[in-house]
């Protein structure tokens, strides 16, 4: 009697297992080997291979190629023509940080102080923030996730839209967000005079000084010391090394004279390693960014120029601009208010319609932000030996309406699901319907 | 003596300006051989149009320029009807009044400044005309205005468009209920922002019962007695009731858009068009089965708490349960890419190019009351006309005229860099940042009490 007991407890358990909705947040990725065969293979650094096969093994692209060979045991995903990209690359979000708009217990980005470079946006990042499925399932499989707020508001940091915990999401790159002092306005609710805003500007470039110039002392006083002679100093312990040069600086800078007054700060305190973000008026002065070799991330690109006198479009042919210019262009999206970072490849589009050279924009969201962050050895391109971070779509990954199919990340196969493709199977044809039963 | 001269010049000079206003420009002009998207009648090869005098007259093969008349050559490019906004607030220096729960007495026709940048911008993006809506401080909001972006004109009353229906902005939800709470005042909850319409609509019908009935024994010989006091608040809502004005409401979730259906019910009011209706998927049968409409973003969520449970699949469910739907921008740079934003449903929900081509053109013309005049390439309508390079809704299309009333008003390779008409002396500031430009729900602008306390409590 008790055997017949335990096995229907069995019984009961396994249905109970097997119906179970195991995926409280996401159903499970799935790892191992695998060969996407027949493919137009868009390698960014290598060209355009067709009917190539592209092999996953744990992680790592290992084969790329027209002539390759299925490894025995492999999974195999028949691409029937369709299009392999390198996992997209959106080099300025609030991913993991922000759940939802206009609540503070749903939003991490903002801490309180101006000079605070020591918060780390990687501890913040919640792993099953609604938006990573979201993001992903549209081709984008690699964000830098940034802190907001004041001069220095905190270490950006580069996560793979994939994983368990910050630290299994953490793709190589970690920078400080310096949000260069500013003489516009931040928007229609900014209401201060010009006075004020000339003001505000001058003080913080004189706040920015007089850290920078701390942070350079007790760069040295560490250094002649062996770390001995220091004592907790968190902001200072926070900057040494962009002082070093072993971590970029992110200066973040629209207008005209900010990125003049930018392009001088950065040459006279010999900052070392630096890459300009926003850039919305990069336009106006490629020709010296360009000469002063400073790498940019732009973006929105799809978005009004800053001021009444522009051309309209002078924010969509920004980007094209300083490429032609000389100047090393990579795109974000810029969507963080309306959480569409996969909107990314439409603004590399609406670059392109605008006048950037089609290729140029391609690598602006995939291999030139990996060089700007100093990954490019793992991520930006379809290449043996690097991270299995690709995707496989329908046609111009540019396109409104192309369709990607699934992606990898980190060798992982990702589920093509997101709460908001389960919200249309739920209710594209609702049941019940208008009446009860 | 000089004096006195000046006078008379000043007073022929407004003469002469004042039998300008209200004036509509038209024009004429031929668009030759190019790929017309009609919307509403296929899409018709290597073919003609021409519109004469503002209105379309022609569509066909080798149609002849009339004499004196501009002529485009659309070889290669798309021909498609000028696109419609069903929610905006560009050419407009007000948005919200908001001092009040329900405010139908005011009327963003009041507040058109032709002026504003967003309006050339539009215009820049394939866009010929919106819907300038009051914001959505408050449950009843303004009465709005159906505009023309006829850049150019110095005449903000040349900006209306002439004989468009009456519409009003209601708005649910948190905009709303934050703003009762931020004025210790009624709605502060869903519950309340009921509560605040049926009241209102109450009102407004013993109110008309009243003049009814002074109406009917004034007639009686005799009669003697004083009218009721008359109140434009009261005879907005009546004329709501009486079916003279569109009700178009700002709302989110799904539990609040069926509130709504079931409140305009019973109170007989027949023509609705929801706004945003972020969660109007979940409910779809219940707006299609009330006929009433929806008006979408393409995508925008996590911005507020009632947005986070949205799907760009939206407008997709909405079009497949039979709802007449439209995209729309709520901001002056979406209302610049509105093809872009309509392609989105192509890729979230498998659109025809017709279906979505329908949601920035007829369908928004539905829900103004305006789709006997614009919406669609045919004789007889509007002569207002968007011209690409490549297809609308690819990703490299690019507007190249824009067309209003006959008139070219948009020339990508004509225009100057600096088209403003008018320069602002109180912007002395070098530049304004708008950021991403679609970060904000645009529909609270002006309401910059409530923003500060939002932006402190982010700080």
């Amino acid at each position: 009697m008790k055997k017949i007991q335990l096995i229907y407890g069995v019984i009961v358990a396994a249905f109970c297992l097997a119906t179970m909705n195991l995926s409280a947040q996401s159903p499970k990725g799935k790892t191992g080997v695998f060969a996407l065969t027949n493919a137009t293979v868009e390698t960014i650094t290598k060209g355009t291979i067709a009917n190539g096969t592209v092999v996953i093994t744990n992680g790592k692209i290992t084969a790329v190629g027209t002539n390759v060979q299925v490894p025995a045991g492999a999974e195999v995903i028949n691409c029937n023509g369709m299009k392999i990209y390198p996992g997209m690359i959106d080099a300025g979000t609030k991913v993991g940080l922000l759940e939802v708009g206009q609540i503070p217990q749903g939003s991490d980005e903002r801490e309180s102080g101006e000079i605070i470079p020591q918060m780390k946006a990687l501890s913040a990042v919640n792993p099953n923030a609604t938006v990573i499925p979201v993001t992903r399932i549209s081709g984008v499989t690699t964000v830098v996730t940034m802190p907001e707020g004041g001069l220095l508001p905190g270490t950006a940091a580069l996560i793979n839209l994939h994983g368990y915990t910050p630290d299994q999401m953490y793709a190589g790159f970690e920078g400080v967000v310096l949000n260069f002092p500013n003489t516009g306005r931040r928007g229609f609710g900014d209401r201060r005079t010009e006075d004020e805003l000339k003001k505000a500007s001058e003080k913080a470039l004189a706040q920015l000084n007089d850290v920078w110039e701390k942070a350079t002392q007790y760069h040295k006083l560490d250094s002649a010391t062996s770390g001995k002679g220091v004592g907790y100093y968190p902001e200072m312990q926070a900057l040494v090394p962009v002082i070093r040069g072993e971590r970029a600086l992110m200066v973040e800078v629209d207008l005209q004279k900010d990125i003049q007054a930018a392009l001088k700060w950065v040459k006279e305190k010999r900052v070392k390693k630096v890459v300009f973000t926003g850039v919305s008026e990069g336009w106006r002065e490629a020709e010296s960014i360009a000469k002063a070799g400073i790498p940019v991330i732009t973006g929105p690109v799809i978005a009004i120029p800053n001021r009444d006198y522009d051309r309209y479009d002078a924010r969509y042919s920004n980007a094209g601009m300083m490429a032609k210019a000389g100047v090393k262009v990579a795109i974000r999206s810029g969507e963080e208010g309306n959480g569409n970072y996969r909107n990314l490849p439409y603004h590399a589009g609406f670059a392109t319609a605008y006048g950037m050279n089609r290729e140029e924009a391609l690598k602006a969201i995939t291999i030139t932000p990996a060089e700007i962050l100093g990954v490019s050895a793992q991520y930006g391109s379809i290449e043996v030996g690097k991270v299995a971070n690709l995707f496989v779509c329908d046609g111009d990954i540019f396109e409104t309406k192309t369709q990607v199919s699934q992606v990898f990340i980190d060798g992982w196969k990702i589920p093509m699901q997101s709460r908001q493709t389960l919200l249309y199977d739920e209710f594209l044809k609702r049941e019940p319907g208008l009446s009860k039963h | 003596m000089k004096i006195m001269k000046n006078i008379t010049i000043l007073i022929a000079a407004i003469c002469i300006s004042a039998s300008g206003f209200g004036q509509v420009e038209k024009g004429t002009v031929l668009i030759k051989n190019g790929t017309v998207l009609t919307v509403t009648k296929g899409t018709l090869a290597n073919t003609d149009v021409l519109i004469k005098d503002g209105k379309i007259s022609q569509i066909g093969k080798s149609i002849a320029l009339p004499q004196g008349a501009k002529e485009i050559d659309a070889t290669g490019l798309f021909v498609m009807p000028g696109i419609i906004d069903a929610h905006s607030h560009i050419a407009l220096d007000q948005i919200n009044e908001g001092t009040n729960a329900i405010t139908p007495e005011v009327f963003t026709g009041d507040a058109l400044n032709p002026f504003q940048m967003s309006i050339y911008r539009a215009l820049a993006g394939g866009c010929s005309m919106s819907h300038a809506l009051h914001g959505s401080a408050n449950s009843i909001g303004g009465q709005s205005q159906t505009i023309k972006h006829r850049w150019g004109t110095y005449d903000a009353e040349a900006l209306k468009m002439e004989g468009a229906p009456r519409t009003i902005k209601f708005a649910l939800g948190e905009n709303p209920t934050g703003h009762g709470r931020r004025d210790g005042v009624q709605p502060q909850t869903r519950m309340g922002v009921e509560f605040v319409i049926r009241k209102a609509f109450s009102e407004a019908r013993e109110y008309d019962a009243k003049w009814e009935a002074y109406n009917k024994a004034k007639a009686v010989k005799g009669f003697r007695g004083a009218p009721p006091t008359y109140s434009l608040r009261l005879q907005t809502l009546v004329d709501i009731l009486k079916g003279n004005i569109i009700l178009h409401c700002h709302s989110y979730r799904a539990d609040e858009i069926q509130m709504l259906l079931k409140v305009t019910r019973d109170f007989g009011i027949k023509r609705v068009v929801f706004q945003h209706t972020n969660e109007g998927f979940k409910v779809a049968p219940e707006i299609a089965a009330a006929g009433a409409m929806a008006s979408v973003f393409a995508d925008w969520w996590q911005y507020k708490l009632e947005v986070y449970w949205s799907t760009p699949y939206n407008a997709a469910i909405l079009v497949r349960n039979g709802v007449v739907t439209s995209i729309n921008s709520d901001s002056p740079d979406l209302i610049r890419h509105l093809y872009h934003e309509a392609g989105k449903t192509q890729k979230y929900g498998g659109l025809s190019d017709d279906e979505t081509l329908s949601l920035i053109t007829i369908n928004p013309a539905r829900q103004l009351g305006v789709e006997a005049r614009v919406g669609s390439i045919e004789t007889g309508k509007d002569g207002d006309i968007a011209i690409f390079k490549n297809h609308p809704l690819s990703i490299y299309g690019v507007p190249q005229y824009t067309i209003v009333d006959g008139i070219v008003r948009f020339d990508r390779e004509k225009d100057a860099a600096d088209m403003r008409i008018m320069v602002d002396p109180r912007q002395t500031v070098d530049a304004t940042l708008y950021e991403t430009g679609h970060a904000h729900d645009f529909c609270m602008q002006d309401t910059a009490g409530l923003f500060e306390s939002m932006e402190n409590e982010n700080k």
